[in-house]
């Protein structure tokens, strides 16, 4: 049943998985931020980014802006959105047991896409001819030029996150407020507005993931569930809270998606992804990088 | 009442309920599901009480693992997809009997979620609910491309004459709805049981504060993994049952993350934890997809998704203890 691809293919199937990663990691990153900020899991996670692609497509559709330029209207959009989800939900349930924090989001997401789907149908669309677009040759592989561009300006986003949760006043009231609540609130930190902030950043990161999608995958009301897929098992296997993590799972679950697809079949690449993450668990509950 | 118990009823409420509630309203409930079939004759209306009965009964078991015991699992379809798949298998590549092939399935389905349960049950609160969903995709995607058991095709089971010992009964119907009113009586007697034995306190110990159970010495991955034996073996008498009612399965039928969604949203809007709240809600929620089914026309336009959808957020957030919680507070005032 195992059939060797050759080494070129290989190459460039790693190559394709770690583009890809980043872009996961992008979506993941904003789901361990908010868990390290208030440890709440926002399994409406993929809509969010159903809806980041959404907005690209309609500004695509409706005003002919381009995803690219709609990047930063698409994170706005989130940002807004992923503040009043805090403000809205959130805020009620954070002292609620387990049961009542999962279902508030989970309800949430069912929520959206049903929505997505009553207003715009279950329709695949696409944006049909964005400026960036085919592939290019990279030192004889063959790479999509969108994908090759999302996963940079991920990295970029990446970098901007890190910055701005490092060297930033507001991202280290932030990690203070992720490290000790009460203690922050005792020091001045305004902890309230501090969560309404991580909820608006962690939505953001799958706005502007969602913008850059938009532009080489279909759009459609479920077209988030697989990435919130990837996304948990990334954050999990990352380390829940780990941003850091976020980036290294992300890129080491877009390779095995691609290599197990290679090697087994395409039909269980996911089936690989799954099972590392279960085998990486079960020997380290916290992930690769968390520290609880 | 000095101490007014949160969410699960103490033995200081239950004297008084098993005099006014306890036993006359289950009494007229039971008369008037033994009656319905006589009463209501057109094969809709059997069917969406088919319908009611199963996933109340589903709803049901869930809630003895994630209501009773707190653990969320978000892959249950595993379960009905082992139930319905063993016994249509049996039947159409060995020519066994569905009634064996329900047996098989339940201790298949109790096999797995020991295997499935043990490596788990060491994660903790969102991650089970995370790894649950995994084991879930796993075997959705297995199912899919295993060609022995129909692949994506899925499964057409043959069709025989109604009789008891075939568990068919295509032209008269109402033998399925006592089978699985049967079935759903069972499952709230155990259901009932536990709540009242020790394992019931175990499981609530556990639910409220893992460490503390432990730290007393409740054996805590025992005693979880008895829930989900328990919960398995009821789902997946369920999923043979949808088998030889619908005699038609594939995995987006019977495996599908949906499923397993729609059962825990039946429970927790009618009241996670509590002994009617699966009911409640499998009474309220299946009869109003129904409608907006007929209403709307198909699944196309997702009316019932739109409803279920806001409703777990508004229940989750405002009403945590579901559609039971809200009358047993009405009735408290």
């Amino acid at each position: 049943m195992l059939s060797l691809p050759s080494a070129e293919v290989l190459v460039q199937g790693v190559l394709n998985g770690v583009l890809m990663g980043c872009i996961y990691a992008l979506i993941a990153a904003g789901l361990s931020l908010i868990f390290g900020l208030m440890e709440i899991v926002n399994f409406a996670h993929g809509e969010f980014l159903m809806l980041g692609m959404y907005t690209a497509f309609w500004m695509y559709t409706l005003f002919a802006l381009d995803p690219l330029l709609s990047v930063p209207i698409c994170g706005a959009t989130l940002f807004g959105l992923g503040w009043l989800t805090h403000k809205g939900i959130i805020r009620r349930i954070l002292g609620a047991p387990m049961l009542a924090q999962i279902f508030a989001t989970f309800g949430l997401g069912i929520f959206l896409r049903a929505l997505a789907q009553f207003l715009w149908t279950p329709d695949f669309r696409q944006v049909s001819n964005p400026w960036i677009q085919g592939p290019v040759r990279i030192l004889g592989i063959s790479v999509g030029l969108p994908q090759l561009v999302s996963s940079l300006a991920s990295l970029l986003a990446f970098g901007f996150l890190y910055w701005f949760i490092t060297r930033t006043e507001t991202g280290a009231a932030l990690e203070a407020t992720a490290e000790d609540r009460q203690a922050a609130a005792l020091m001045g930190i305004d902890t309230e507005r501090m969560f309404s902030l991580g909820w608006g950043i962690g939505s953001a990161c799958v706005g502007v993931a969602g913008a850059f999608l938009a532009m080489f995958f279909y759009v459609f009301p479920y077209v988030g569930s697989l990435f919130a897929l990837l996304a948990y098992v990334i954050v999990a296997l990352g380390g829940f809270g780990s941003v850091q993590g976020s980036l290294a799972a992300g890129i080491i679950v877009g390779v095995i998606e691609v290599v197990g697809g290679l090697l087994i079949a395409p039909a269980f690449k996911y089936v690989a992804v799954f099972l590392l993450y279960l085998i990486v668990v079960l020997i380290r509950p916290q992930g690769l990088f968390g520290k609880f | 009442m000095a101490l007014p118990p949160a969410t699960t009823p103490g033995p200081a409420a239950a004297p008084r309920l098993r005099l006014s509630w306890g036993a006359v309203v289950p009494g007229l409930l039971l008369l008037a599901a033994l009656a319905f079939p006589v009463l209501f004759r057109l094969p809709y209306h059997r069917d969406v009480v088919i319908k009611l009965y199963l996933y109340a009964m589903l709803a049901q078991a869930w809630n003895i693992l994630a209501g009773y015991c707190g653990q969320v699992s978000l892959g249950h379809a595993v379960f009905f997809g082992t139930g319905a798949y063993a016994s249509s298998v049996l039947q159409t590549a060995w020519g066994g009997n569905p009634w064996v092939g329900l047996a098989v399935g339940v201790v298949i389905a109790v096999a797995l979620s020991q295997v499935i349960g043990y490596p788990c049950f060491r994660l903790r609160g969102h991650y089970f609910a995370i790894a649950t969903i995994a084991v879930g995709e796993i075997v959705h995607t297995l199912a899919i491309n295993w060609e022995f058991i129909g692949g994506a095709r899925g499964l057409t089971l043959p069709i025989r004459p109604d009789a008891l010992a075939d568990f068919q009964f295509a032209t008269a119907k109402y033998p399925y709805y006592y089978i699985i009113l049967s079935l759903l009586i069972l499952c709230l007697l155990v259901s009932w049981r536990i709540e009242r034995t020790r394992l019931g306190y175990y499981l609530r110990a556990i639910k409220e504060d893992a460490d503390a159970a432990q730290s007393v010495g409740v054996p805590i991955t025992k005693y979880k993994l008895i829930a989900m034996a328990v919960s398995a073996a009821f789902v997946a008498a369920g999923g043979t049952f949808y088998a030889q009612y619908v005699l038609y399965i594939d995995p987006d039928s019977v495996l599908p993350l949906n499923l397993s969604i729609l059962i825990c949203v039946l429970a927790v809007i009618g009241g996670v934890g509590t002994l009617w709240g699966p009911l409640v809600g499998a009474a309220v929620l299946i009869p109003l997809s129904e409608f907006t089914r007929v209403k709307f026309g198909g699944t196309g336009s997702a009316v019932d998704l739109l409803v279920y959808g806001a409703l777990l957020t508004l229940v989750a957030v405002f009403q945590p203890t579901g559609l039971v919680g809200l009358v047993q507070r009405l009735r408290r005032r």
